[in-house]
């Protein structure tokens, strides 16, 4: 017997599936709200992506082609050891290509390549409740979401102006959508808030908080702030040095000792591309040379 | 005259068995203060929270004279709307300043607070509005920026009623406002609220069971006891002529200096 015929398709059995899909069905049909679910123990640890592993479990189908990127980059452990969960119990191809995808798994941001139409991006959430912070009381923010009372949203922004001079949420920026619910985007960076009016499904699973959350293709996704504060997508003022690109989120990397330090592309995919493209950016020939 | 700002109508509120505040009526008509006097368990604080939506009562009505539809009985209203009368024409001051202070929020938030609840999106106007209500509560602008737990107690009380009044109120429930200040703090709160209360043309209830209170700030008095209301009338008229014994009782245990 194979290894991936010991598991049920995807490791879930069918009725934990099913709710899954009801749960994500009623997340898309009211975008941004929170749908409880009754989440499962995962083979890995909370924190890991037990949400997203069980949503992605859920949507797939043995012809589809599954990339998983954490923190932008397809080669990293928790990438890695959820790609290799699915390609044994699900048996499914993967690939490291946006664009060769039909499901993305994804820990903190949204690929460079804008998604096309049929896709399926799938989020990891850690807290799902973009009011946790400022009020604690799961009672009362289920009220405000119930009756759409947002000003206190506005006040975790207040406070970063009146501390900062600035918006210095970086990152799970606060979004409304469709101009009802508050939801808040997973931790992906507030550069990326823009993507999220996408063609492609976007799917967020909590699996510590037993929360789904949904947004349809090309759901208006508005990021919150103040009429003299004006939402301001940050990105680091560099182009990347491997491939040259001003449009993408860099990391920025300490390369040795003595304060120097590298921009590279958090998307590794995209960034790959654009080299074997033949772009080329300040330190590519070094690394090209090693 | 006037119609009423707020008309309550044969109040109950039971605690399974036990009588929390029965048979309350009265008026409170606009820029008129009410002083609800009492020992400790006499169903004061709980006839407040009635009135303020925080406890559903079993019988009765109270009617609210709102802007756009007249009088509305609250407590048969949606959540939504009472929601929003509590955060726009009501404001509720807590004893502890702790229960109706975000801790964690700077003095600028947690008065913009309410502004931005209804709908203000503009920071420099939002932060203007704060320091001017900080301001008014004697509260220099320099400590915008400082939490409420960076504040003493006396302060965090301002700061209290400076968040509550800063959208414009019509009608303002107090718990026990003075209760853990000392004297002197005491003293000027109370004369900052007098004048706030003239000037503003605010209605308001406030319950203590400092009869000093009552005799400064409230206009009427009602006294109870047991849950049920056993004496009102004019403040002065109360205090200095009680026909009711637990009244005459009550007045004759201040401590004279």
């Amino acid at each position: 017997m194979t290894q991936s015929g010991q598991y049920n398709f995807a490791y879930l059995d069918e009725q934990t599936k099913r709710m899954i899909r009801r749960a994500l069905l009623k997340g898309l049909a009211i975008p941004g709200y929170q749908v409880p679910f009754a989440s499962r123990e995962m083979p890995m640890p909370y924190g890991w992506g037990t949400g997203g592993v069980q949503v992605t479990a859920a949507c797939l189908v043995p012809e589809d082609c599954l990339k998983v990127i954490d923190q932008g980059a397809d080669d990293t452990t928790n990438a890695v050891s959820i790609r290799k969960f699915f390609q044994r119990t699900a048996g499914v191809d993967v690939t490291e290509q946006t664009t060769a995808s039909t499901v993305i798994q994804t820990r903190h941001r949204i690929p460079e390549t804008p998604l096309r139409e049929g896709q399926i991006l799938v989020y990891q959430v850690p807290i799902p409740e973009p009011l946790r912070f400022i009020e604690p009381r799961e009672t009362e923010t289920r009220k405000m979401h119930a009756l759409a009372e947002y000003g206190l949203m506005h006040v975790k922004l207040y406070e970063d102006i009146a501390r900062h001079g600035a918006i210095s949420t970086a990152y799970a920026y606060p979004v409304s959508v469709e101009g009802r619910y508050v939801m808040d985007p997973s931790p992906i960076p507030k550069f990326d808030n823009p993507k999220m009016e996408m063609a492609g499904i976007q799917l967020f699973g909590a699996g510590r908080e037993q929360r789904i959350y949904a947004l349809p293709p090309y759901t208006r996704v508005v990021s919150l702030d103040f009429e003299d504060y004006p939402f301001d997508p940050m990105r680091a003022e560099h182009p990347c040095d491997m491939c040259g690109a001003e449009d993408t989120y860099l990391d920025e990397v300490i390369i040795d000792d003595a304060g120097g330090r590298m921009f590279v592309c958090s998307d590794t995919d995209h960034c790959t591309a654009r080299r074997a493209a033949g772009h080329r950016g300040r330190l590519a020939a070094t690394e090209d040379a090693a | 005259m006037s119609t009423p700002l707020l008309q309550v109508r044969d109040l109950h509120k039971f605690y399974g068995d036990r009588l929390g505040c029965g048979d309350v009526n009265f008026d409170l008509y606009p820029g008129e203060v009410l002083g609800i006097v009492g020992e400790s368990g006499s169903g004061k604080s709980t006839l407040l929270n009635c009135l303020a939506g925080h406890l559903a009562p079993e019988r009765g009505q109270v009617l609210f004279d709102t802007r756009d539809q007249g009088l509305v009985d609250t407590l048969t209203m949606s959540e939504p709307r009472r929601r929003l009368l509590a955060r726009t024409d009501w404001a509720f001051v807590h004893q502890h300043a702790r229960d109706g202070l975000r801790m964690n929020v700077s003095a600028g938030g947690n008065v913009g607070e309410r502004l931005m609840a209804v709908g203000d999106r503009h920071y420099g106007n939002i932060r203007a509005q704060a320091i001017d209500w900080l301001d008014r509560v004697e509260i220099t602008a320099d400590r915008v920026d400082d939490r409420p737990s960076a504040f003493s107690g006396g302060m965090q009380q301002r700061l209290q009623i400076a968040r509550n009044l800063v959208t414009g109120p019509r009608l303002v429930f107090m718990d026990e406002p003075t209760g853990g200040l000392d004297v002197s703090v005491q003293a000027r709160l109370l004369d900052l609220l007098r004048g706030l209360v003239r000037e503003m043309g605010l209605s308001a209830i406030i319950v203590t069971h400092d009869l000093a209170v009552v005799r400064l700030l409230a206009d009427r008095l009602m006294v109870m006891k047991s849950g049920h209301v056993v004496e009102s009338g004019l403040t002065d008229q109360v205090l200095d002529d009680p026909q009711h014994a637990y009244t005459q009782l009550l007045v004759s245990s201040v401590l004279q200096v």
